[in-house]
């Protein structure tokens, strides 16, 4: 369960981390995350809210920092019409699960979530709805349960080398 | 198989070493190249490839690069150049790049970019290199970790768009017009698409033009963009020194007859006339003329597809025998060490100078904010680079408007935003 936190379209990886930020370490990089367009979000977002926006989320820049900003932040998930390829695999291999949901626009600031990952399932407990998103393929939930791709990795690499 | 495959499925299925591939299908690629920056690269797989216990799978396959923070402004961002060459050293990796300017252009000019190859690159505007019938997508930190500790990578099989020009372009009108009306017409969400650039405008253009479009088929949001190898591309590879061996195989990279398309975009080449991209999208497009009249602080000429040789020739074009206005500045980043050198030896380079420009480093610069050349607070900024996202050139009340290059020059001299075309018939300022 987390409150919603809602963006429009196309926020992009410049808006989620800003070039001038991009030599800091992470936590700090973090405390500028989205400032552009909302000051207040990285002092207000709390762990296991949930950031909700519209079309191609992530667009822009290859960088992970977008991502990864969001998930120091303790964002649980990001729902979106639909995501930019880059930030989308990005999200996914730090362990950010990134989800289509067409309805996002439903979806009100402030409304209380909550989602079922293996399901596909979310509950807008506020709105007293529900809605289906595709769940991800098992690799790549795989690689979430595991808490990003590297430690998926590590679990190959320290297999294969046993 | 019963359907032609596009290009873009011709690679995929060559490296995930199957028969064919169908948009959609789930498959794992091995990697003929794989490169990364130095704020990418190194800085960010080092900690992963040591937690792994594994170097690079083929250090022969893998280039870096010192573009971004090429030259360092500070101890900070020098360590991070430092690092990657020390980890060049240690992981065996020769093809290191420092500073000797952008990616996407030195290492094509490296004759590292071979038609038909899988690409994976640590930098979003990696489809540059499709330009020369390669796959070439870009890749976060981690993706690009896992891919130079295993070689291979999954995908989700991009469907393709394909976008034909036909005819020929208009005097002043070029490859960043193209792409900035592109990113309108076609839009800037085509995400896990390819984009296959074809027609006789565009088999007309030079390499250094199939670049532009490749390099921001990433502003349509798409996955690659592409252009089939034909003679441009082979006389490109054999004057960097790395001729293709066999053409005939590189010719039939293109797209069967048959291939099947998501969508099949039609555009005529002189319908288009120079475009401008307001602030803060590369979408936000329009006719230069919707635009004219708009006051600059600064001109910016730079980035791997916006300071080119050829780039440097269409500002010079502009500024030979004319003035930067009083009151703006012109900053050009020619986008190779290279690219300095041929600007050099044509004259370019001096009917740049004499006409008021200030020349920065070869390297990323302003263009993402890192390097030189960032903008203050209410600063309007008209730039030859790829985007305009706000707060991406220094502050987040800076205007970016983009152009071409003939656009950003003519806009240098007038002062404000101007059709080039009009500046051109007026003759000198
Ligand atoms: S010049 Fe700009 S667009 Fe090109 S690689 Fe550097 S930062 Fe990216």
């Amino acid at each position: 369960m987390g409150r919603a936190f809602v963006f429009g379209d196309n926020i992009d990886t410049d808006l989620l981390a800003p070039g001038h930020a991009m030599k800091l370490e992470p936590r700090e990089m973090a405390r500028f995350c989205l400032e552009a367009v909302d000051p207040q979000f990285a002092s207000v977002v709390r762990r296991g809210d949930i950031v909700v926006a519209g079309a191609n989320f992530g667009m822009g820049s290859s960088r992970e920092q977008a991502a990864i900003s969001l998930k120091l932040l303790g964002v649980a998930a990001v729902f979106a019409q639909s995501f930019a390829r880059i930030f989308y695999r990005n999200a996914i291999n730090i362990g950010l699960p990134a989800l289509v949901l067409p309805e996002a626009g439903e979806i009100a600031a402030g409304d209380e979530i909550g989602f079922d990952l293996e399901q596909g399932r979310a509950d807008n407990r506020t709105q007293g709805r529900a809605y289906a998103f595709q769940a991800l393929p098992p690799h790549l939930l795989a690689v979430i349960r595991d808490g990003g791709l590297t430690e998926h990795l590590k679990r190959r690499f320290n297999g294969t080398r046993a | 198989m019963t359907r032609g495959a596009t290009l873009v499925e011709k690679v995929i299925a060559r490296a995930a070493g199957l028969p064919g591939v169908t948009p959609g299908q789930l498959v794992v690629a091995k990697v003929d190249l794989a490169f990364a920056h130095d704020s990418s690269g190194a800085r960010r797989w080092k900690p992963i490839l040591d937690a792994l216990g594994v170097g690079v799978w083929d250090p022969d396959k893998v280039a870096l690069v010192n573009d971004h923070y090429a030259p360092a402004a500070d101890a900070e961002t020098a360590g991070f150049l430092k690092l990657t060459r020390d980890f060049a050293r240690e992981q065996g990796i020769e093809n290191l790049f420092d500073m000797v300017g952008i990616s996407h252009l030195v290492l094509p000019d490296a004759g590292l970019i071979r038609p038909g190859a899988f690409i994976a690159g640590g930098d979003s505007h990696t489809p540059m290199a499709g330009a020369f019938g390669a796959y070439a997508a870009g890749y976060g930190a981690t993706d690009m970790a896992a891919i130079v500790a295993t070689g291979e990578t999954w995908l989700s099989v991009p469907s393709t768009i394909r976008i034909e020009w036909s005819g020929a372009f208009a005097p002043f009108v070029v490859a960043k017009d193209v792409m900035l009306h592109l990113t309108r017409e076609v839009g800037m969400d085509n995400g896990f698409r390819a984009v296959e650039f074809a027609g006789d405008a565009v088999e007309a253009m030079s390499m250094h033009a199939r670049m532009v479009l490749c390099n921001m088929a990433a502003e349509l949001g798409a996955e690659t963009g592409v252009v089939a190898p034909d003679a441009v591309t082979f006389n490109y590879l054999a004057r960097v020194g790395r001729p293709v061996e066999n053409e005939s195989a590189a010719r039939a990279l293109a797209s069967d007859p048959d291939a099947v398309f998501e969508r099949v975009w039609r555009f005529r080449a002189e319908d288009l006339g120079p475009q401008i991209a307001a602030p803060h999208s590369p979408g936000n497009t329009g006719p230069v003329g919707d635009y004219s009249g708009v006051r600059i602080d600064q001109a910016y000429i730079g980035a791997c597809m916006g300071a080119k040789v050829d780039d440097l020739r269409m500002a010079a074009e502009v500024l030979r025998g004319r003035k930067v206005a009083p009151g703006v500045r012109l900053l050009i980043a020619p986008a190779s060490r290279e690219t300095f050198e041929t600007a050099s030896r044509e004259g370019v380079l001096s009917d740049l100078i004499t006409a008021g420009a200030l020349m920065m480093p070869s390297g990323c610069g302003a263009c993402a904010g890192y390097g030189g050349g960032v903008l203050a607070d209410g600063e309007i900024c008209i730039s030859s680079t790829n985007r305009n996202f706000k707060g991406r050139m220094g502050s987040g009340e800076a205007q970016v408007y983009l152009g071409s290059p003939y656009s950003v020059a003519a806009a240098a001299v007038a002062g404000s935003i101007v059709d080039p075309r009009l500046l051109m018939t007026q003759g000198a300022r």
